[in-house]
């Protein structure tokens, strides 16, 4: 705090992986986050090449197994391994999830910015544009879209961006909006910075790191949302593995005591959202750096 | 008028371009249903020259902006259209259906309220120990757990291994009688009527469904009032009123939670948002008859109809409900309006 | 009354223990105003909370004794400590506005500690509530009585919160920086009625402030707290005419007071000759019937009411007013940040004003008038380096780059006395005079021929004030600048401006330069203004 006491240069964590490092090894639960997340992007990478068995393969003859060595997830009702499916589905829960809110990031970080900065009828537009899409259940309204364009990835990639769009542009308005007359602000203009140039090298990126949380959130929410409309029969179809699916047709099985046809692709569908809930704090450490001490 | 009224007001004006919003996107995405709603109705015997003739009568052969206008036009007279597959008015269909989504949400929002709020103030009380921790655990977990997952968990172990609940199908079990009318709410019915074997009949019916609803909506609810009572327990005038002497129990819940009350509010309209859109998934589990399972029955025939109607009531519902939680707000907060 | 032995506090952080007092002891008489003075850090407010047992979560005592009327405070229980805050002891804070519940009429928050403290009952809180609030003279108080803190001005707020910590008649009240974030006839106001009540009611007080001057006037005795250790005790006279520490002189050295001169604000062996600066005659910025009007909610609001002055090239010209007097409303049409409703704005006899603000950073004119923010740390972004700081003028308007563009940054870090490797680090890693010497060197980087300075100064201890004012004067004399000083502290202005403009609700009510309008103010604003402003009494000669 006092001038002579801190003439040194910073140290450590004046790297970006330095800084990484520091976050990771200062909370454990983000440690286990982020070891999870690369569990699953390991699954989704080199998942379909390692597991045992033809996720759709079917054997009449084995259906509806218990788990077993041979069968650690069981079969279920045409034979197909519980296990191989599961693992194979992570490529497509993540495709969808990480596609949909990137695209949700970008689009509602565009107008949340503009409509922050500028304030006025822009933001007055937006703000009721969103209000509406805001007045749907989210889900009803995802279900909705899908239902329209037609079951297929891509439109529930839509579907899910759609609905998250709202929760970024508020936010980023926000953060922009409290910084539109900062300090630093009314210096990058002074320094010769067009308005848009202040927007985007020096407003914005203050505003990364609650946007993070979200973004972690909302990979969370984007999952059980295609999974969510996959179970209603509003998403991928069967047989493509899929753990919204597998759930929903395991259901059937459940009031008979087939437990593991829903329990274990309902399980890694969980495993998977909290995983990207407890990514949050991290994430945002990462990205702020006056965590960099 | 005073300010605050005229802020009210004010808010009131700012639905009605959400209402013209939300009547525009879901005729547009009904419309954008696929299926032929006139062949539907005219029935698989049916020849181009009657499916022609039907779709005349339902008005589709004219432009999709005319079509807009009829639509409007019916929606101000009440009219909803009919539903393809029940036969019946939507606006009966929905009419019928609507109490027991509301049920279900509401009880599963006041249990969800009554673990959540008391944790959050409980874990922001103690930062940092073993309370605040499991609180972040417990929550992280809820919200993970996708709501069609922990109902059919539910059912399993409840239903399928303790036998301790009902059967997963619907309201009431056969055996019993449902309650007469008043409210379509069976609970209230049911004790309205003294008749309490129903009531325990229909709240047994109702633990399940209601608790995985909850448990979806706990996180944000205790993690909102986590934030909101750490901010409020740091604030200045905290201190003051430690400073004057006053008795923790005052300083806690006369001044920090009161405060802290106001965003947890908010997030509530959020959070009741997200239990209507999961309604529909636990409604479809559940077997229970609510209009989340009637709109999925509608998606899948592509009975326009329903699903518009459907859309139509959740979003004004919704929007009703969001005024009804700011008007609420203003008049908890005397800073609204003023500055 | 109060004897406090041997107290030292520690905080438990993430870095580990950090100790804020160490060991400190003194004693308040009844009836004594003892004042605890001292720089941001030094830990002169945690010894009030610890004697109040109200330390924020971390913090413990960890040794010492503190008795109060022969009750050990140290050993009583939460229960008798709270019979005895707001019956006994009493606090008031700073930043009133805060200090009071948001949502709570104020009337409710007085009868509150009646009521816990049984001085009244629930049928006669109200009238005693009303009674509590006209002991601290404000005006019709059983109106007051409803009101929001939200709908008080700040100087209000302080007379509620004074009020509710004077509604129990405590025999000690312990008043924590009580007008810091006031206006200084606000300021004046407060503690008049503040050093009124407590001589009527022979009441205890101690005064914690970090402005020596203040606590001067208002205290029989003054302690000076340096990083958890009394330094020096004493009576204010004895303190300012003979002070025996170091550390009290430096601090006596750096309080801007009548009859010193800017060099007099450092220590005796820093104080190099005073660099002349050159006025010249011909104007460099002319500004003519300057309006601002604002849309309020009830009609229009004129915040700058057609005003017009010159500021000659060389000269340094001081804008003095309190909150909404318009100065800064002001300074930021002048350095083109806002476009004025009318009026001319010339520059070297240019108009500048017909460019709107959000184009004016093509100008010609933009690097000749820059600006030194008034709040250091939100002026720096959080996600940049100071030295990333500094080269954003020079790389947007000069497009230098590269090594050119590394050496002058260090060359500007050189001139302002920012040491080289403080270049790497990121704003909250630095400490705030250091945030103040990056400002100056980023604002100054294009060799601007004006300087607008707003507070620059405001958000610093006394001790970095007094570097940065010199600093402010050495870089005037070297490079020929105007100064266009925005200030709401008259003793300040006089060190560094030669004429001066008052500011009152948007008018200029006083001008002049700056020795006749302070001495012989004409106005009768400037002279309440000068009369509230709190005078250090005249040290003897070092």
């Amino acid at each position: 705090m006092v001038d002579m006491t801190s003439s040194q240069p910073a140290r450590k964590g004046d790297t970006t992986l330095g800084h990484i490092a520091y976050v990771l090894k200062d909370n454990p639960v983000t440690m286990l986050a982020f070891a999870m997340l690369a569990f699953f992007l390991g699954c989704a990478f080199f998942g379909p090449a390692l597991v045992p068995y033809d996720p759709l393969a079917t054997n009449a003859a084995r259906a509806l197994e218990a788990p077993s060595w041979d069968h650690w997830f069981g079969t279920d009702n045409l034979g197909r391994d519980v296990f191989s499916r599961v693992i194979v589905a992570t490529r497509l829960d993540l495709t969808i999830s990480v596609a949909a809110v990137a695209l949700s990031f970008v689009v509602g970080s565009i107008l949340g910015s503009i409509a922050g900065y500028w304030g006025g009828w822009l933001d007055a537009v937006l703000n009721r544009c969103l209000d509406t899409i805001m007045a749907f259940p989210l889900f009803v309204l995802a279900m909705g879209v899908v239902a329209a364009l037609g079951n297929t990835v891509e439109n529930i990639i839509y579907a899910t961006a759609i609905i998250n769009i709202p929760f970024y542009a508020r936010l980023v308005r926000a953060e922009v909006n409290i910084r539109r007359n900062a300090g630093f602000a009314q210096a990058a203009k002074l320094a010769g910075n067009s308005d848009l140039r202040v927007l985007a090298v020096h407003i914005f990126p203050n505003a990364l790191p609650p946007m993070m949380v979200q973004v972690s959130l909302n990979l969370g929410w984007a999952i059980l949302n295609a999974a969510g409309l996959s179970f209603i029969g509003l998403g991928v179809r069967p047989p493509t593995p899929e753990w919204g699916i597998m759930v929903a047709e395991g259901a059937n099985f459940i009031v008979s005591g087939e437990w593991w046809l829903a329990v274990f692709p309902g399980l890694w569908l969980m495993l998977a959202v909290f995983t990207f809930n407890l990514l949050g704090d991290g994430l945002r450490d990462i990205v702020d750096p006056r965590k960099r001490t | 008028m005073n300010a605050r009224t005229k802020m009210i007001l004010g808010r009131m004006a700012q639905a009605i371009p959400v209402v013209m919003g939300v009547v525009v996107i879901s005729f547009l995405l009904t419309r954008a249903l696929p299926g032929d709603p006139a062949a539907y109705f005219a029935g698989p015997a049916a020849d181009e020259a009657s499916i022609a003739e039907i779709r005349e009568a339902l008005g589709l052969d004219k432009p999709l902006f005319q079509q807009f206008f009829l639509y409007v036009g019916d929606l101000a007279r009440g009219d909803l259209g009919t539903s393809l597959t029940t036969g019946q008015t939507v606006m009966s269909d929905l009419a019928a259906r609507l109490p027991a989504s509301l049920e279900l949400t509401l009880v599963a929002l006041l249990l969800s309220c009554a673990i959540a709020i008391p944790l959050g103030v409980l874990a922001a009380t103690r930062p940092g120990t073993w309370v605040d921790h499991l609180c972040r655990v417990l929550v992280t977990a809820g919200v993970s757990m996708p709501t069609f997952f922990t109902g059919i968990v539910l059912i399993y172990v409840f239903y399928y291994l303790a036998g301790l609940a009902p059967s997963p199908l619907g309201r009431l079990d056969f055996i019993y009688l449902s309650p007469p009318h008043v409210t379509g709410f069976y609970l209230i019915d049911a004790a309205l009527a003294g008749d309490w074997e129903t009531w325990f009949g229909a709240l047994k019916q109702l633990i399940l469904p209601a608790t995985t609803l909850a448990l979806f909506t706990l996180a944000p609810i205790a993690r909102m009032t986590r934030a909101a009572m750490l901010s409020a327990l740091s604030s200045d005038f905290i201190r003051t009123a430690r400073a004057a002497g006053l008795g923790s129990r005052k300083v806690l819940y006369g001044y920090a939670f009161r405060n802290a009350l106001l965003p947890v509010v908010t997030t509530l309209g959020m959070v009741f948002s997200f239990t209507l859109g999961a309604n529909v998934l636990v409604e479809k589990v559940f077997a229970w008859p609510g209009i989340g399972s009637y709109a999925v029955e509608a998606l899948v025939v592509s009975d326009y109809a329903a699903v518009q109607g459907f859309v139509l009531a959740m979003a004004l519902l919704f929007v009703a409900l969001n005024l009804v939680i700011d008007i609420a707000y203003a008049l908890i907060d005397p800073r609204i309006g003023l500055n | 009354m109060l004897s406090i032995k041997d107290l030292s506090v520690a905080f438990k952080t993430r870095k580990g223990e950090v100790n804020a007092v160490r060991g400190i002891s003194l004693d308040v008489g009844k009836g004594e105003t003892l004042g605890i003075v001292g720089e941001s850090g030094s830990g002169k407010s945690v010894t009030s909370y610890a004697l109040m047992r109200i330390l924020d979560a971390g913090g413990e005592i960890r040794t010492g004794d503190v008795s109060y009327g022969g009750i050990d405070l140290r050993a009583a229980s939460e229960r008798d400590m709270r019979d005895i805050r707001g019956r006994e002891i009493s606090m008031i804070f700073q930043n009133p506005r805060a200090a009071l519940n948001p949502i709570r009429r104020v009337g409710h928050q007085v009868e509150d500690v009646l009521i816990r403290h049984a001085q009244a009952t629930r049928q006669d809180a109200k009238t005693k509530a009303i009674a509590a609030l006209e002991a601290v003279k404000i005006n019709d108080a059983a109106a007051r009585y409803e009101a929001y803190p939200f709908e008080l001005s700040g100087g209000m707020c302080q007379r509620i919160v004074i009020a509710i910590a004077l509604a129990c008649k405590p025999q000690l009240l312990i008043a924590d920086e009580p007008t810091t974030g006031l206006d200084i006839t606000t300021q004046k106001a407060v503690m008049d009625l503040v050093g009124a009540l407590a001589k009527e009611r022979g009441m205890g007080m101690i005064l914690i402030t970090h402005d020596l001057g203040l606590a001067s006037q208002y205290c029989d005795r003054i302690v000076v707290m340096k990083d958890g250790l009394i330094v020096e005790e004493g009576a204010p006279g004895m303190l300012f005419t003979d002070p025996q520490h170091p550390y009290t002189r430096k601090l006596v050295d750096a309080t801007p007071r009548l009859g010193a001169s800017i060099r007099n604000l450092l220590p005796p062996d820093a104080r190099s000759p005073e660099p002349e600066h050159k006025v010249h005659t011909r104007p460099l910025l002319e500004v003519r019937d300057l309006v601002k009007t604002y849309p309020g909610k009830a009609g229009p609001v004129q915040a700058v009411k057609g005003i017009s002055f010159d500021i000659k090239a060389g000269q340094s010209l001081g804008l003095v007013g309190e909150s909404g007097s318009g100065k800064s409303t002001t300074s930021e049409m002048v350095v083109r940040l806002q476009d004025p409703t009318s009026g001319n704005i010339l520059f070297e006899g240019h108009d500048i004003a017909s460019t709107p603000s959000g184009k004016f950073m093509r100008h010609p004119v933009r690097r000749n008038i820059q600006m030194v923010f008034q709040d250091a740390t939100d002026s720096l972004n959080p996600r940049g380096t100071a030295a990333s700081a500094i080269a954003e003028p020079l790389a947007r308007i000069d497009r230098m780059r590269g090594a050119k563009l590394e050496s002058r940054v260090s060359e500007l870090a050189d001139l302002v006395g920012l040491p080289q490797p403080l270049l790497s680090r990121y704003p909250h890693q630095l400490s705030g005079g250091q945030k103040a010497r990056v400002g100056i060197a980023r604002a100054i980087a294009l060799e601007p021929k004006l300087l607008i300075l707003d507070e620059p100064t405001a958000a610093l201890d006394v001790s970095i004030q007094a570097l940065v004012l010199n600093l402010l004067v050495d870089l005037r004399a070297q490079m020929g600048m105007s100064y266009l000083f925005v200030s709401h502290d008259l003793n300040v202005v006089r060190l560094l401006c030669d004429e001066v403009l008052v500011m009152k609700q948007g008018e200029i009510v006083d001008r002049g330069p700056t020795a006749s309008v302070m001495d012989k103010p004409s106005h009768p604003y400037t002279r309440a203004l000068i009369e509230a402003a709190p005078q250090p009494p005249e040290p003897v000669a070092a």
